[in-house]
């Protein structure tokens, strides 16, 4: 133990987020889920999710939201969301819109959803085309004209990446023209599927200026009925985010399986025993468990992290970020230019705006996880 | 109608559908939820906003926390209303009006 160690005090959990299933009738390039996702199974019963909500409720979590895959695949989505409302939670549904139809829409209301995630993906392999293809945008708008109908508040949310981030404009307009309250414009964040995707997905310096001004301009021009978020990639910051607001800090989530995680990208570190909530309380998990105190305080950081004046406003970065690009989950994140490793995000970023030859975007299906379950790629600069 | 305009003593504050305020034991104080984000309410902001219920003018909000408070709280009442309605927390309608 080092003596100039901050001790890690533990704040109660907050945010929920229960990842119901990996069942999902999209394949997005950019998807959060583990690249291996097809090989978990055994997703949690009804009962098991009851008992998780109530013990996290508990501790003091109140922001919850239902993701997956396609939480809608549930059928018993409607009896979470009861219960949810029932102990005081205020519950979102994080959802592609494929199945929420008109019945289903108004049972999630009465039994007490507060608002809806809408996500707009394109489940096609023409993704430049990512707006004009109808058949997507007319049952984006259908849903969304369906989710106001029943009065429910509608965040549109839309992962930007190089093929479409020069639609922005257009997909302002959209949500403006549907009528949602928030608009989140994030980049894809580079876990999971979008990291394979990388060399893709990764905008160019030119194309998030004008994407920042195109925002800046709408924001003037529509006031605050609708507020748009845009979080460009941090791979075009020189400081890392404070990833989670710290690990095991705020935010918990739940995997399909039972796993529980300080945030969804983490499955991929080594060596981490990850509790479960098939044979942990939520409280042992989060107070107790050694994955969930891995990486409070600062105890465990490395230099230039551990004697650096900013190591309480960033916590040193994501530990998953730091990890997949440089090998040591301890390290520096190295989106921070101190980072001995920040080389690898620089060229990531200079090399933007050219899609690797012969190296076709993989799209997240289930033969294509399987796939890579067996021959996991290389850890370094993404994939080779 | 509900609308967002400079609150006056005789208008009525609400809290919009889109937010949600309620007692947070774990944190010993009223929250505000809505979509991605919740806000900690101090006591005083709490104790306001949860007159906020769409039937009180601001004045009555006012004349309740008068007492409750055993002195006078106008002006912060009126000055935490401004910056709610600047953060849409609350919006407004004439007295008398329907929800
Ligand atoms: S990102 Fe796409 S593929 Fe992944 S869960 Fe969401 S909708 Fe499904
Ligand atoms: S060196 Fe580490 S703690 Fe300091 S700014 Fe960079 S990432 Fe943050």
């Amino acid at each position: 133990m080092s003596t100039q160690a901050t001790p890690a005090t533990i704040t109660p959990p907050l945010w929920l987020l229960a990842e119901l299933t990996y069942t999902c009738p999209l394949h997005c390039v950019f998807c959060s889920n583990p690249v291996d996702f097809a090989t978990h199974r055994n997703e949690l019963s009804t009962d098991e999710w009851i008992r998780v909500l109530t013990e996290a409720r508990a501790l003091g979590a109140v922001q919850l939201g239902f993701s997956g895959g396609e939480p809608l695949t549930r059928d018993d989505l409607e009896t979470l969301v009861a219960e949810a409302r029932r102990l005081g939670y205020y519950s979102n549904l994080i959802t592609s819109g494929v199945g929420l139809t008109e019945a289903r829409i108004r049972r999630l209301k009465d039994a007490g959803l507060d608002h809806i995630q809408l996500s707009f993906q394109d489940s096609t392999r023409e993704l430049n085309d990512f707006l004009s293809h109808t058949r997507t945008f007319d049952l984006k708008r259908r849903t969304a004209a369906l989710i106001r109908a029943h009065g429910f508040p509608m965040v549109l949310n839309c992962v930007i990446h190089r093929l479409n981030i020069d639609h922005i404009g257009r997909i302002i307009d959209l949500a403006v023209e549907i009528g949602a309250e928030y608009l989140e414009l994030a980049n894809a964040q580079y876990y999971g599927w979008a990291l394979l995707n990388r060399d893709h997905l990764i905008p160019t310096r030119e194309q998030v200026a004008t994407a920042q001004d195109v925002v800046a301009r709408a924001r003037e021009r529509i006031g605050d009925k609708l507020r748009i978020l845009l979080v460009i990639p941090d791979y075009f910051e020189r400081r890392p985010k404070r990833c989670m607001n710290g690990w095991g800090s705020v935010f918990l989530t739940v995997c399909p399986d039972g796993t529980a995680l300080p945030c969804q990208a983490a499955r991929v570190l080594p060596d981490m025993q990850y509790p479960s909530v098939r044979r942990s309380s939520v409280r042992e998990i989060w107070y107790e468990s050694s994955a969930f105190n891995r990486f409070r305080g600062d105890d465990w950081m490395t230099e230039p992290c551990r004697s650096c004046p900013e190591k309480q406003m960033d916590l040193g970065g994501c530990r998953c970020q730091a990890y997949l690009l440089t090998g040591n989950a301890n390290a520096a994140d190295p989106v921070c230019d101190k980072s001995p490793q920040h080389g690898i995000v620089t060229a990531a970023v200079a090399a933007g705006g050219t899609s690797p030859p012969g190296r076709p975007l993989i799209f997240r299906t289930p033969d294509e996880s399987r796939r890579l379950a067996a021959t996991p790629p290389p850890i370094g600069s993404g994939v080779s | 109608m509900t609308e967002r305009l400079a609150p006056a003593d005789d208008r009525v504050p609400a809290i919009p559908p889109l937010f949600r305020l309620q007692w947070e034991d774990a944190q010993q104080s009223y929250v505000l939820l809505f979509p991605e984000g919740m806000i900690k309410l101090n006591r005083s902001g709490g104790e306001i906003l949860r007159r906020c219920d769409g039937r009180l003018t601001q004045g009555a909000v006012i004349a309740e926390l008068n007492t409750a408070f055993a002195q006078d709280v106008g002006a912060d009442v009126r000055a935490f209303l401004a910056l709610a309605t600047d953060k849409g927390w609350v919006t407004w309608r004439p007295a008398g009006a329907t929800p």
